[in-house]
């Protein structure tokens, strides 16, 4: 226990200021009162890998290291798309994760954002659309934003979700993904 | 090791490779009999895979590679017929082949002459129609087709209080989707089945055609944590049959890129494995050094992950000019903290505790499964590529083999720290004796239908990539395999008889790649 307690003390406190969103509004500081006026309470994450290469998830799960402390600013990563406020899904939508990609998203209470993140879940990025692949996650289901990136860098990942919660959610924005694949 | 028969001795001919590699043309029998020969060698399947040489060769042929002591022997079965191939299973000498073949017959339709072969799909799940076989030739790989589902029958399990369950595809994390089908009676697993292939997204089909000079970047996303070795494997093979020699300092600059890869994912995982016992200490600890290191890959080599940086010819970038200093600073950092955490870990009762004996899978079913990497090496199984095959510029280097014997969660723990060790050893190495000279130089456009091979010993296991070269530069067919081909199913025995709450920490323990095997 003593090594524990000293190692903890030795390493301090990591974390780092949050990035600044791209459009230099005043910020960071804000956030914490932008997530409680919008939603009441803390921001819930779903993150579905809908075929990606494992490359968006690895930076995905360092966004969870100290450095960044995602649950200081009132983020956190759940186990269910029923307590989830965002969708976060990677990877170019392989036709094999088509229906359970659809049923998730329909499994997400509204009202709610969906983030695509990486070049493939952005576009379909080097594996595009084939039989096997349906390319950007906005082929299948309806997309609020998208995050750039082979890997996109964690501070890439943290800014777009402040901008992602930034966007007003209008009515009409958000559709059963039904309604889209008709 | 028993002497090889006569026809492979003779007919084996020499093929471009990283490593020393043969190929040996047979037919049905000598098949056969090859397998039967490689079983009784002692040697390992890397890979089965298939093609459609109708235009060329009006056959179909299936490939099997195999490691020997020596050398990679790639055995290659022209099937000539025209309609429904068939070639015989290996699976009785090579377990490992099972799914290999199923996935096989998914992409190409060539089947197994065996009546009681497992003919459900394993990479197909029923959103293309049964009879479109995406790899052959002619077949246009960007049609899409209207979703729709298979029934997968899994293998129930019955008795008193037998019941099932179903995980996935879709996790409760951050991790990639696979299905898991538990028969259990109380919280005691009786059987596991997995169902994988849910993100299959075409990459064989994808690398047709493809420019050579372009085929890393989607060699580099077979699967993302082993993106240095899948992108020179690649990188090798292209080399290999366009015969140039990658310059010294540029192969260093690999190597020192592969071992950090190793570090990252290590550290990665040590840290995870403490956090799914319990100990979230260990998860934020092991966490910041992986970050440590990546922001170091950042300032060496431009990228927090190396996706892209072998290129065909060399490296994208040299090291920035007090790099090695930063490197071996950072290196000393992660050594003392590993040194210190390891000693927490095994001083912490309850972790080892549930470390012990969990997920355990015996020296003698690892190697009858084919176990390879990591997974083999920490159940007491000597296998290195960098130690048994060293390509430069491991051939210098000689590496320390890590083993560990136990076969459980901690032994896989172990072995991870040990490797960390050994990989902090190997980078000071490589960087104190690192070469001048250029890092880049050029390839050219590859003879077609050359079929050369490279082969990595990733953080894994060992990443093959079999690469046959079209004509003007592009790629005729190039067969991506990641080792987490052969080491899911150690998973299904590993969890037999544990509790399903230790499921999460035994699945970690391995670590495997879901889309290296989906493809």
């Amino acid at each position: 226990m003593f090594d524990v307690l000293s190692r903890m003390l030795r390493t301090g406190i990591l974390t780092e200021p949050a990035p600044i969103p791209d459009d230099s509004s005043p910020v960071v500081e804000g956030l914490q009162t932008d997530l409680r006026r919008i939603l009441g309470r803390a921001l819930c994450i779903r993150h579905v890998d809908a075929g990606s290469c494992n490359g968006c998830e690895l930076e995905i799960q360092a966004l969870n290291n100290p450095y960044y402390n995602l649950e200081g600013m009132g983020i956190k990563f759940v186990a269910s798309p029923r307590h989830a406020d965002l969708l976060m899904v990677t990877g170019p939508v392989s036709v094999n994760m088509e229906e359970a990609l659809k049923r998730t998203y329909d499994a997400v209470p509204e009202p709610k954002w969906v983030v695509a993140l990486g070049d493939c879940g952005a576009c379909g990025g080097i594996f595009g659309t084939s039989y096997a692949s349906r390319g950007g996650v906005a082929n299948i289901i309806p997309v609020n934003f998208t995050i750039n990136g082979c890997p996109p860098t964690p501070t890439s990942i943290l800014r777009g979700i402040l901008e992602t919660v930034r966007t007003p959610l209008g009515p009409g924005r958000t559709t059963s993904s039904a309604d889209i694949q008709g | 090791m028993s002497k090889l028969p006569t026809f492979i001795e003779q007919h084996r001919t020499q093929i471009p490779g990283n490593i020393p590699s043969a190929r040996l043309c047979v037919d049905r029998e000598q098949w056969i009999e090859a397998a039967n020969a490689m079983h009784d060698a002692g040697a390992l399947l890397l890979s089965l895979w298939g093609v459609d040489d109708r235009d060329r060769d009006r056959c179909f042929a299936v490939y099997a590679a195999f490691l020997l002591p020596d050398t990679l022997l790639v055995v290659e079965y022209p099937i000539q017929v025209k309609t429904a191939p068939r070639y015989p299973s290996i699976a009785t000498w090579f377990p490992a082949a099972l799914r290999m073949q199923r996935g096989l017959y998914d992409l190409l339709g060539i089947a197994v002459n065996e009546p009681n072969a497992d003919t459900r799909g394993w990479l197909c799940h029923g959103g293309w129609p049964e009879k479109f076989f995406p790899l052959r030739r002619k077949v246009d790989g960007g049609r899409q087709f209207p979703a729709g589902s298979e029934p997968y029958p899994f293998v129930s399990v019955e008795g008193d209080g037998v019941h099932e369950i179903a995980v996935g595809p879709v996790h409760a994390g951050t991790i990639e989707p696979g299905h898991f089908r538990f028969s259990v009676v109380g919280e005691k697993v009786l059987r596991l089945e997995e169902r994988l292939g849910y993100t299959h997204k075409g990459v064989g089909k994808r690398f047709e055609g493809l420019s050579q000079s372009e085929g890393h970047h989607l060699a580099a996303r077979v699967s993302g944590d082993s993106t240095v070795a899948f992108s020179w494997a690649y990188c090798s093979a292209l080399e290999a049959i366009t015969q140039i020699a990658c310059p010294a300092r540029a192969t260093e600059l690999r190597a020192l890129a592969l071992e950090h890869e190793r570090l990252a994912n290590h550290l990665g995982d040590l840290g995870a494995l403490g956090n799914d016992a319990g100990f979230a200490f260990g998860l934020t600890q092991f966490s910041r050094l992986k970050e440590d290191l990546l922001r170091a890959n950042t300032f060496a080599f431009g990228a927090r992950y190396l996706f892209d940086y072998v290129t065909p010819g060399g490296v994208a970038s040299d090291l920035p000019l007090d790099g090695s200093r930063l490197l071996l600073e950072q290196y000393s950092a992660i050594e003392g903290s590993v040194s210190n955490l390891r000693s927490i870990y095994a001083e912490h009762a309850g972790l080892q505790d549930r470390f012990r004996e969990a997920g355990k899978l015996e020296t003698g079913l690892a190697r009858k499964l084919g176990a390879v990497g990591l997974a083999a090496r920490a159940s007491g199984i000597s296998l290195d590529l960098r130690i048994d095959h060293p390509w430069p510029p491991y051939d210098r280097l000689t590496a320390n083999l890590i083993v560990q014997t136990g076969g459980d969660v901690a032994a896989r723990l172990e072995v991870r720290f040990d490797e960390i060790f050994e990989s902090l050893r190997l980078c000071r190495a490589l960087l104190g004796g690192i070469s001048a000279g250029p890092i880049q130089i050029p390839v050219p456009l590859a003879e077609p239908d050359l079929l050369g091979v490279g082969l990595i010993e990733g953080w894994r296991g060992p990443v093959m990539i079999a690469l046959e070269a079209g004509p003007d530069g592009v790629i005729r067919r190039c067969h991506a395999h990641d080792p987490s081909w052969q080491n899911w199913p150690l998973l299904e025995y590993a969890i037999l008889g544990n509790i399903v709450p230790d499921f999460p920490l035994i699945n970690k323990s391995f670590n495997l790649s879901y889309s290296g095997q989906d493809g």
